[in-house]
């Protein structure tokens, strides 16, 4: 708390308390900033530790706490039906990350060369996929799915099925549009003085991308495909309209589970699911600060997503 | 970078720059034609249709979907419990967020980057996870029951009220409160604070007259961003208001798979995102309003 440096003229001071009244409310407003911050991130956290915590519960009855035990993680990692949940959540969030990292940076490397009015259209759409709430898109994909598949039935007398593809095609939108905000929002902020340079000295566009553009995007395209990863990994909504028999993800084990009340076994499975996005978060930012060690910046997860 | 366009345009160099550009926005193009307008149009049309016998959709051009949302009110009835739990919930946001991103921006000093990213992490990890964990921490065994012991009341229950809904929603939605926020409080030039100290402002005069309107694009900012998602939240109601609470994405839910009328269902969506482009068409006004708008978009 600065007092002010010299006393206060009578005329600017409208019927306040005494410098000294200020003071003591200072100290009460930091105690009061200090607990809500506590309260608040213990608030965030409680769900986390909560799961965590009663994974290692003896008892059957999820919610009573008995004593110490890890049996319900070999219980879990036993089912079958866990397994093949586990397996089809990385057989559709590997390609969706992937195919989103490699589409959402094209586009956005793309979108610098395409004339403006073209660009203000794309960006809509971009903004648009990520406005419109999920279950609006999950639905209305699926409205669109089964009346195509529909309508190949009665042309060519096949009809494809809803698994795999349909999810990672449906979960692909919003991540294209997640890595291509994050890539552009690096582009933009990027020294162009040394593309500038490279050029000068003779080098191709392939060769000027290769060793001064795409170096410099990096961290925002590992961000963005970590990110993708998880978002997709850990979707449910669009998952549970578009996926079709045997194609089922964790996510939508766990809400199945949980409808019938929660099981230990599903803490469980939340907390491998929990450690699984934390590696992912991890990873991302020893790759960003061992990155950002070699070019001098500070390049971290939270600031990737925090401050586009 | 305009630069990474071959500098010197011969007309050959210009046809092959032109089919690199083609080439690299066609796959996400492709996307957005299959994934977003496409669906997004066909629940447009389907809206003006009847619903099929076996349910589905049948081509018509009718205007009954629309018009049920002022005949039955029944009909109307979730759009308003989901405009009000999302002002409900915005206003918690704002409450609990404000204080947060305040004292992170101006309090945490060397440490900020650690605050923010303590606020990612939970927001990092399955949505689907940290709502269903409040079964267990308000359910009967614990806070649940220990409130209804406190206030004498054995049949007292926090889930599958509006309240436990209400809360799940502040709790998901937080961290895209205190983002903005944070960024327009820690832009902040700071000695305008000391100014009005120096002038003789008492500290609340100088948070109400300085700090907050200096804060409020970042407040409206934050306020849209939670109140958006939180109008179509589905997860949440489904979970911790155990359906109770219905919501439009209940609703949605019910008419597309339960009672498979596509074109009623159709016609609350087309309304939904038409009540979201009205609200976000409004945000971008009073941004734009007079004041240079200070770069906090919406995303």
């Amino acid at each position: 708390v600065t007092a002010p440096a010299t006393p206060v003229p009578a005329t600017a001071s409208r019927a306040r308390p005494s410098r000294r009244a200020v003071d003591r409310w200072g100290s009460v407003v930091e105690v009061w900033l200090r607990s809500h911050t506590v309260l608040v991130y213990s608030f965030l956290y409680l769900p986390i530790v909560v799961v965590v915590v009663f994974s290692f519960n003896a008892n059957r009855l999820a919610t009573i706490w008995t004593e110490f035990s890890t049996e319900w993680f070999s219980v879990a990692l036993g089912n079958s039906v866990v397994q093949n949940a586990l397996r089809n959540s990385f057989v559709v969030a590997l390609p969706t990350a992937i195919f989103a990292t490699t589409f959402g940076t094209m586009a956005a490397l793309g979108l610098q060369r395409v004339p403006p009015r073209l660009r203000i259209f794309f960006d809509a759409l971009t903004y648009v996929s990520i406005i419109v709430p999920e279950i609006v898109i999950a639905l209305s994909t699926l409205v669109l799915f089964a009346t195509s598949f529909d309508a190949i039935d009665s042309v060519f007398g096949f009809k494809p099925n809803f698994g795999h593809t349909t999810i990672i095609a449906a979960h692909m939108l919003f991540n294209i549009s997640l890595v291509l905000l994050l890539v552009r929002a690096r582009l933009s902020g990027m020294d162009r003085t040394l593309v500038e340079a490279s050029y000068d000295l003779f080098a191709t566009p392939w060769r000027t991308f290769r060793q001064i553009t795409f170096p410099q995007l990096l961290p925002a395209i590992v961000a963005g495909f970590l990110l993708a990863f998880t978002f997709s990994f850990d979707d449910y909504v669009i998952t549970s309209f578009v996926s079709g028999p045997g194609s089922s993800t964790l996510p939508l084990y766990v809400f199945g589970q949980i409808k019938r009340g929660v099981s230990p076994e599903t803490n469980a499975v939340a907390t491998m699911m929990l450690l699984l996005t934390l590696l992912m978060l991890l990873v991302g930012q020893i790759l960003l600060a061992r990155n950002s060690r070699r070019s001098g910046g500070s390049d971290s997860m939270a600031k990737m997503i925090s401050e586009r | 970078v305009a630069a990474t366009t071959a500098p010197r345009g011969s007309s050959g160099g210009r046809v092959k720059s032109a089919l690199l550009t083609t080439a690299l926005v066609f796959p996400a193009g492709l996307w957005y034609l299959v994934l977003l307008i496409a669906p997004l149009a066909v629940v447009t049309i389907f809206s003006f249709g009847v619903r099929a016998p076996n349910g589905g959709y049948d081509p018509a051009f009718v205007l009954d979907n629309y018009l049920v949302f002022f005949q039955r009110p029944e009909r109307a009835a979730p759009f308003f419990t989901s405009l009000w739990m999302a002002i409900g919930g915005t206003i918690g946001c704002l409450l609990v967020g404000l204080p947060l991103a305040y004292f992170i921006a101006t309090r945490a000093g060397r440490r900020k980057g650690l605050f923010i990213l303590l606020l990612v992490i939970p927001f990092w990890t399955s949505f689907l996870i940290r709502t269903y964990s409040w079964l267990i921490i308000l359910g009967r065994e614990n806070v649940g029951g220990f409130i209804g012991g406190v206030i004498g009341d054995p049949d007292f229950r926090i889930l599958g009220t509006p309240a436990a809904v209400l809360m799940g929603l502040v709790y998901g939605y937080l961290p895209l409160m205190v983002f903005p926020i944070y960024v327009t409080l820690e832009r902040m030039d700071r000695t305008l604070v000391e100014a009005s100290k120096d002038l003789g402002a008492a500290r609340w005069a100088t948070f109400r007259q300085v700090t907050l309107p200096i804060a409020l694009p970042g407040l409206i900012t934050g306020s849209i961003l939670v109140f958006i998602p939180m109008m179509g939240e589905y997860v949440i109601p489904s979970i911790l208001g155990y359906g109770r609470t219905f919501l439009v994405g209940n609703a949605l839910t019910d008419a597309f798979i339960q009672s498979r009328n596509w074109p009623a269902g159709s016609a609350m969506a087309v309304l939904l995102i038409a009540i979201m482009f009205i609200t976000i068409t409004f945000y971008l006004w009073f941004l734009n309003r007079g004041r240079r708008g200070r770069d906090v978009s919406v995303l």
